[in-house]
């Protein structure tokens, strides 16, 4: 389907099913991120992509298929032909390399800017508080906030919340970042700096995958765009390509109403 | 993205202040007068009535036995709060787990210890000694490598706070868990998005935003608790305050100013509980709001400052 490539897969969905009770989320999604790639996910609500982009780091469990991360199942061992659930401790250490952003920030209020980037290093991997607090520091700065450390989130705007979301997720030094309609609960002028930074991150070679509706985003940073609609991958290519010759009908549809 | 820069400076303009007649309360100052004839009757009654008995009270209220009682009152307050808290927090914890075992045994015990009057629960305690005269450690009904007579193992102090605190910790449970719950599910899932486990997520994320649902509910348990020491009669304990009191008001055949002089420790020992509180609950706010609220004295300054204007 796309472009053949060199570098090596790092999420593969295969035919992944999710259902919540008996309204049926995915029904088979089969896609592939490789290393390097940002891949943006557009479609109509409830058509399974933020639910989709949730099943690659476990914080949904899905029913049917198989999700990997580098080769690696995600929330279960497989032996001899059979799985294994993980143990909650196992799942948690697959996640560290995996961050994720999410739409309405989720910044820990009861601490401070700095403290909010901390917590994982701290908490999670036992760093020394010190370096972790200088490298919270840092991390504030490349996303613009370096003298916003001792701010806590209900004094920071809305983009800098995210921003300061971005960089809690780095702090964990992650390959692979998730991004849940990063600017969706952003007022229009904000959106601008939080897509930036994600600019930066993409050229910096990090591996994204993008639920978005920023189809400019989409269009110049997405090295792969796909169009996620009631369940499945209904459409999936070079994001100019597609997006100049959508070929479902649903998909140009969805773009007439969104363009 | 870049803020445009004015070039003109937007210009200054005086601003003559409004200069109206404020609206005028004259049902403010009727209740004033009537709230104040009803003070004064009550103030007066209280200085003239000589069964009042304030020359005792004067007497009493610093004598030894009633200090010592004030002390086992607070002591008991605050262990039982002490095993309320722990126990309540791991109650409620036990409770949200996904362990049907542990949700189980918890209900039960929020079950049984919520439901029975805790002067009833005071009572059993003290006389546990007559379902079972020794304790035994060793294997479930096997051998026992060691026995302890009740009556030693369980003396009346540590009767009242098994009575106290297991109680306490039946309705912390309760408040902890509404706390825990009031948390956005959003807190959670950041922590373990990021690599915290349950453990980790409930002890740096979830608790310390529950406590400003749980802190202020948790001020009155510990006030209704300070009272609720009064009820270790049933055991009995007979050094705490109360009981202190009423002995001497029987033994002077005075009993109603050694109630009013309890009632003065009291209300003494809660107002400082509640001022304990407010700053507790400050602390907690933290993140909450952009600026932390004011402290009493504070409140106090600004409402007299305010008051002071025309």
């Amino acid at each position: 389907m796309t472009t053949p490539s060199e570098k090596p897969i790092k999420v593969l969905a295969e035919n992944v099913h999710k259902a919540f009770g008996r309204n049926e989320v995915l029904k088979g999604i089969d896609m592939e991120v490789r290393t390097g790639e940002v891949a943006c996910i557009v479609g109509p609500s409830g058509g399974g992509k933020s639910t989709f982009l949730r099943c690659i780091n476990h914080l949904e469990k899905i029913d049917a298929g198989r999700l990997s991360v580098d080769g690696e199942l995600i929330g279960y061992h497989q032996r001899s032909g059979k799985l294994y659930e993980m143990r909650d401790k196992e799942v948690a250490a697959q996640r560290r390399s995996i961050g994720m952003v999410f739409q309405r920030f989720n910044l820990f209020p009861h601490k401070t800017a700095a403290e909010n980037v901390m917590a994982g290093p701290v908490v999670v991997r036992g760093d020394n508080r010190k370096q972790a607090k200088a490298r919270a520091i840092e991390l504030l700065g490349k996303v613009g906030l370096a003298d916003r450390g001792d701010s806590y989130p209900s004094q920071l705007s809305g983009g800098q919340q995210q921003r300061v979301a971005i960089a809690r997720a780095l702090a964990m030094d992650p390959d692979l970042m998730l991004f849940d309609e990063p600017t969706s609960a952003l007022d229009p002028e904000l959106v601008g700096e939080v897509l930036e930074v994600m600019r930066q991150l993409a050229k910096s070679g990090m591996t994204m995958v993008v639920v978005t509706h920023e189809m400019g985003f989409a269009r110049e940073a997405g090295d792969v765009l796909a169009f996620i609609d009631k369940g499945v991958v209904a459409e999936i290519g070079e994001p100019r390509e597609i997006l100049a010759n959508p070929k479902s009908a649903r998909f140009q549809d969805f773009l007439g109403k969104v363009l | 993205m870049s803020t445009v820069s004015n070039p003109e400076e937007p210009q200054t303009r005086d601003k003559p202040p409004i200069e109206a007649v404020p609206v005028r309360h004259p049902g403010r100052w009727v209740g004033v007068a009537i709230v104040a004839v009803f003070a004064a009757m009550f103030l007066h009654s209280i200085l003239t009535n000589p069964n009042w008995g304030w020359s005792l009270i004067r007497q009493w209220i610093f004598a030894p036995p009633i200090i010592k009682g004030v002390g086992v009152t607070i002591l008991l307050t605050v262990l039982s709060m002490v095993i309320g808290l722990v126990l309540g927090v791991l109650l409620a914890i036990m409770r949200l787990s996904p362990n049907p075992v542990m949700s189980g045994s918890a209900w039960v015990f929020v079950w049984a210890f919520r439901g029975t009057p805790v002067y009833v629960q005071l009572f059993l305690w003290a006389n546990i000694i007559a379902l079972y005269t020794t304790v035994g450690l060793g294997i479930p009904f096997g051998p026992e490598f060691f026995t302890f007579d009740t009556k030693t193992l369980i003396p009346a102090f540590v009767a009242a706070l098994l009575g106290l605190g297991l109680n306490e910790a039946a309705y912390m449970a309760e408040i902890v868990r509404a706390g825990i719950l009031s948390v956005d599910e959003g807190q959670e899932e950041a922590a373990t998005a990021i690599g915290f486990s349950r453990l980790q997520t409930l002890r740096h994320i979830v608790l310390p935003q529950a406590m400003r649902v749980i802190v202020p509910p948790t001020g009155n348990e510990t006030i209704s608790m300070l009272k609720t020491t009064s009820l270790v009669i049933a055991i009995p304990l007979t050094t705490e305050l109360f009981f202190q009191a009423s002995a001497v008001g029987n033994r002077l055949f005075q009993p109603f100013p050694m109630a009013i002089m309890a009632s003065i420790w009291y209300l003494a020992l809660t107002s400082v509980l509640m001022v304990g509180q407010y700053y507790i609950e400050r602390y907690y706010g933290k993140g909450a709001q952009r600026d932390l609220p004011l402290t009493p004295i504070q409140k106090i300054r600004r409402r007299l400052g305010i008051g002071s204007a025309p």
